[in-house]
């Protein structure tokens, strides 16, 4: 039994049984959009029916447009604020973070070794450890309620730049830099064409790590924003608020809330998997 | 290559000998500062956005703590360690801090373990892997605030869809929002729902790095599945191990959206039942708008997070490696006297 089983770690698929367990894992994944999906094509009387049953009812149109055009929970602004703050974030990260990497993995400077523990020592800090002088901050500034207050604090992140400088002191040769300068490329043309090309795939997942991570970020926008002016995450705060006993209201804001992200995932989701799995080994 | 060829940057030899820098042309002098000076400039948005939205209000959070702060004027006066002191001896924190750790400990250790099977399963030469690893990272994906939403609903007191279920097979319905434990059950099923499979991709990856031989090895020995999951695989993924252990203890101390959003008030309970350290600074912060006591509060959690993550360190590095050593050395005589024989 056991002689047998060995030959499978190497060649062999593997038994129907670990098929069956993940498809579990699986279902248990997707089951909660299921659900939701129950609930918020439902009316309120389906949530209270002692037998309720595992079709979708009819009423999800109906449900999502009267999530869609509450004024008090502002959807649409919400998911322009969550797309505009996500892209910005995003974009700025990686092109921030693909340059300090640039530095740190491939230029010489006096000092990149302490400079660069500092930046991974940084991300052991809890964002709530700032979050109440941030606030007076913003406030000094005059930037609460708007969507700068959200961006300005995650333009780089500690670990985007640990991330960069990871990939490409491992994957960008350094005779191409050498290349391009004795070619006569300035630095900053030699990070251009040479620094920023070789970092394509990791800049890819870091572009997505950021923009699921912003998308989702509640604490800090929860605290700086205000209602007329919310995120995502905001705004379904808010939904919960307005319809807290309808159920069937709340949970079909969420699915609407949800698919942009979904949509993404289903898109891109692989080079996000490749992008953790590729992190975990080197990080 | 490159020493056949002339660098811009630098003066030739012939320029050097006819007189050194003094003699270098302005390109040549832009391009010395290019190399010296760039590389810091690239590094300077990071520190720059950490020093104003990181670094100054950690120093200024110690500062307000100590502070009675005017949110009218924004300025504050100094009340000593007042804050401190009255935070320790809430009960509410106490309550909060009890909630956290319970919460904590309901997610962390089941979704470690889970986690780890669901990567040894990955780690097998699977159809669709691909398929398989984006199923298991999907939950991910969706909004803690989305999560919690569901997840309440599911876990309702009166008509949930848990309580129905258990109903079906005989259970009497669980309070899931009044009692203590089973709030803290709930709210830790959505940490696991949304965190499991991420950690098991970063597991998987650290699995996938074992070299193969190691398991044929083990196999040759007769080693079973179980055993050489014991032997071998745990073992060879333990910094792996040790970094999800240390990132899941500093996010499950900083647990906030949740809890927050598993009622409609958001307040942690009709008894504080899951109240949240976060929550509580929240609360303190801006239910109660004392800055001074939230900012107290933020240093107290710090220090808490930091001795934990340390402790953390010290005994999984100890209890695995302890358990490498036994390992190793056993199997090892065992292999040794059959052999001779």
């Amino acid at each position: 039994m056991a002689r047998r089983r060995s030959t499978s770690i190497s060649s062999g698929r593997p038994k129907w049984f670990v098929y069956g367990v993940l498809a579990i894992v699986l279902a248990t994944a997707i089951f909660p959009f299921y659900w939701s999906f129950l609930i918020g094509s439902g009316d309120q009387s389906t949530i209270y029916a002692t037998n309720f049953s595992w079709i979708p009812g009819g009423n999800f149109i109906h449900n999502a447009t009267e999530v869609l055009k509450n004024p008090a929970v502002n959807f649409w602004k919400a998911l322009g604020n969550s797309v505009i703050v996500s892209t910005t974030t995003a974009i700025t990260t990686v092109v921030l973070s693909t340059l300090a990497g640039f530095a740190f993995a491939k230029l010489r400077f006096r000092g990149s070794g302490v400079l660069l523990v500092a930046v991974i020592a940084t991300m052991a800090v809890p964002v709530q450890l700032g979050v109440v002088p941030l606030y007076i901050l913003m406030q000094k500034f005059g930037w609460t309620g708007s969507l700068g207050a959200v961006i300005i604090p995650a333009l780089v992140t500690a670990f985007g730049v640990f991330w960069m400088t990871q990939y490409l002191s491992q994957s960008l040769p350094t005779e191409l830099i050498e290349a391009a300068r004795v070619d006569g490329c300035s630095m900053i043309r030699t990070f251009w064409h040479v620094g920023l090309t070789a970092a394509r795939p990791a800049a890819a997942m870091l572009f997505l790590f950021t923009f699921v991570t912003t998308w989702n970020n509640f604490f800090w926008p929860f605290i700086v924003l205000d209602q007329n002016n919310p995120t995502l995450p905001v705004a379904l705060s808010l939904l919960q608020a307005n319809y807290f006993v309808d159920y069937s209201l709340v949970l079909a804001g969420v699915l609407l809330a949800t698919v942009p992200l979904l949509l993404l995932f289903i898109f891109a989701g692989k080079q996000l998997v490749s992008g953790i799995m590729q992190g975990a080994v080197k990080g | 290559m490159s020493s056949t060829l002339t660098k811009p940057d630098r003066p030739t030899e012939e320029q050097r000998r006819a007189g050194g820098n003094a003699k270098l042309t302005w390109r040549q002098r832009r391009g010395h500062w290019d190399v010296k000076y760039s590389p810091y400039l690239y590094i300077a948005p990071f520190f720059l956005v950490f020093a104003v939205t990181g670094l100054f209000p950690i120093l200024y959070t110690a500062f307000i703590s100590t502070q009675d702060w005017d949110l009218v004027r924004n300025t504050g006066s100094y009340v000593g360690f007042e804050h401190f002191a009255w935070v320790l001896q809430d009960r509410e924190f106490w309550i909060a801090l009890r909630n956290t750790f319970s919460i904590f400990l309901f997610s962390s250790v089941p979704q470690i373990i889970v986690a780890t099977v669901i990567a040894a399963m990955l780690d097998q030469n699977l159809r669709a892997k691909t398929f398989w690893r984006m199923g298991v990272l999907l939950p991910y994906v969706v909004a803690p605030v989305a999560v919690s939403l569901i997840f309440s609903n599911m876990f309702g007191d009166k008509s949930g869809l848990v309580n129905t279920l258990l109903g079906d097979i005989g259970i009497n319905p669980i309070l899931w929002h009044t009692d203590v434990i089973p709030s803290h059950i709930a709210i830790a099923t959505m940490v696991n729902f949304r965190w499991t499979g991420y950690n098991a991709l970063i597991l998987l990856a650290a699995m996938q790095a074992i070299p193969r031989d190691l398991f044929e090895a083990a196999a040759i020995d007769g080693a079973g599945a179980m055993r050489r999951f014991w032997s071998v695989t745990i073992p060879q993924i333990r910094p792996t191990m040790v970094f999800v252990i240390i990132t899941s203890t500093i996010g499950g101390l900083q647990i906030f959206d949740e809890p927050r959003m598993y009622d409609t008030f958001g307040l942690g309970g009709a008894n504080k039942q899951w109240l949240t350290i976060t929550m509580y600074l929240y609360n303190t912060g801006w239910g109660k708008f004392n800055f001074g006591r939230a900012a107290a509060v933020a240093w107290i959690l710090f220090l808490i997070i930091v001795s934990i993550s340390l402790v953390n360190f010290f005994l999984t590095q100890r209890l695995i490696a302890s358990d490498t050593v036994a390992k190793k050395v056993k199997p090892k005589r065992v292999k040794a006297s059959k052999g001779g024989k």
